[in-house]
């Protein structure tokens, strides 16, 4: 049962992630609405790929990604971001931290789906 | 001499019947042969018969195999085709499926507070994360001066947008009609950033009643055009969002003056002071 961590600071968008991702079998969504609410999951359960927007109060994502990488027992997990900062700059800034994809919003379902599915 | 003459001619005749013998002989091994090459033939003949039912027969099946074949060719055709038909309809049923995810989750957003700041922020989320505006604002109408008031503005320096008096510009001509405005140049949309002229204005209405505007000025860079899905989302904005906001308004407004009357009611509930 593979464990979804959507770290998202808008309730609207991460009941959208949920909503798409939890169509992948036996997939449990986990919600966060920030990085360190993030790392506070990830320390208290098993994690298989994170979600994480970038621009969120408190710890942003660009943020988590590099703690998430830099920590051996995190780095392996998948990190997908979905933001709306579609620059090419902003992607390749998030990819060389660890960022494993970059989806930009308004996100299409089925790419969504079809890159976790691939990670998974 | 006569003895020799009976002898002779017994002889003679003797000859005869043994050169008859003969030939009879000859007659029956040439008719022996004969015989046997005609059994021959026709054994042969027997043979080739039963060859050629057998040719007929495979012949046969090799055809009847071969219409089997045409119709399973001509059944896998349809069968194909009829599959792309379902893999098309599953992606359409597919894309329709995640809109009315995205209308359902924008709809249960919008009525999930009765704080109009609350409900404010959602219709900006929602705008922002499904649509795709980088640069918008929130008109309220202020019914006691007429005039749109922003009341929510991403993007763009909140203190330098303006009141919008109704039927002025776009934003207000919106307001007035109430009928929606999409600029028809969406190839340039994302470099358009001017508050005079929005790309999209929507009328917040209740009924009939327009009770505010939403104006988009740009959208992201990777947003190039609109899809029916931010139609829907528009449509869904100008009802959905505009009783949100309104019903909101309402609750605060009731919030407030029952605050009033309670305070009111305590003060007459106080004993008077000699």
């Amino acid at each position: 049962m593979p464990n979804i961590l959507v770290v998202e600071d808008s309730p609207t968008m991460r009941q959208l992630i949920g909503f798409a991702v939890k169509r992948i079998p036996d997939s449990k969504v986990i919600e966060a609405t920030d990085g360190v609410d993030a790392l506070k999951k990830l320390s208290s359960q098993k994690i298989d790929i994170i979600l994480a927007d970038i621009n969120m109060p408190i710890m942003d994502g660009l943020k988590l990604v590099s703690l998430v990488k830099n920590n051996p027992s995190y780095k392996d997990i998948p990190v997908i971001m979905i933001t709306t900062e579609g620059a090419e700059e902003d992607k390749r800034r998030a990819l060389a931290i660890g960022a494993n994809a970059y989806l930009t919003k308004p996100i299409q379902t089925q790419e969504l789906m079809k890159l976790v599915s691939s990670f998974l | 001499m006569e003895k020799e003459a009976i002898l002779s001619k017994k002889a003679e005749e003797f000859l005869q019947i043994f050169k008859k013998g003969e030939e009879f002989t000859k007659d029956l091994i040439k008719e022996n042969e004969r015989l046997r090459f005609r059994i021959a033939q026709l054994e042969e003949a027997i043979e080739r018969t039963g060859n050629e039912e057998k040719i007929k027969l495979y012949e046969d099946q090799i055809k009847m195999l071969n219409q089997e074949i045409n119709s399973l060719t001509e059944r896998y055709k349809k069968v194909e085709e009829e599959n792309k038909d379902f893999a098309a309809k599953y992606v359409e049923v597919e894309t329709e499926n995640n809109n009315l995810a995205n209308l359902y989750v924008a709809s249960y957003q919008l009525h999930s507070t009765l704080d109009i700041n609350e409900v404010l922020r959602i219709v900006m989320e929602i705008i922002i994360n499904l649509i795709g505006a980088e640069r918008f604002a929130i008109y309220l109408m202020d019914e006691k001066t007429n005039e749109l008031l922003p009341v929510s503005v991403e993007g763009l320096n909140t203190q330098e947008m303006p009141k919008v008096k109704l039927g002025e510009g776009i934003i207000g001509k919106v307001a007035k009609d109430g009928e929606s405005y999409f600029d028809s140049n969406t190839d340039l949309i994302s470099e358009k950033a001017d508050i005079s002229r929005p790309i999209v204005c929507i009328p917040l209405k209740i009924k009939e009643h327009v009770i505010g505007v939403i104006a988009i000025f740009s959208l992201f860079v990777q947003k190039k055009t609109f899809t029916n899905i931010d139609y829907e989302l528009f449509n869904l904005l100008a009802g959905h969002a505009a009783t949100a906001i309104f019903s909101s308004k309402l609750y605060t407004q009731s919030e407030r003056k029952l605050t009033t009357i309670q305070s009111f009611l305590d003060l007459l509930k106080e004993k008077p002071k000699r």
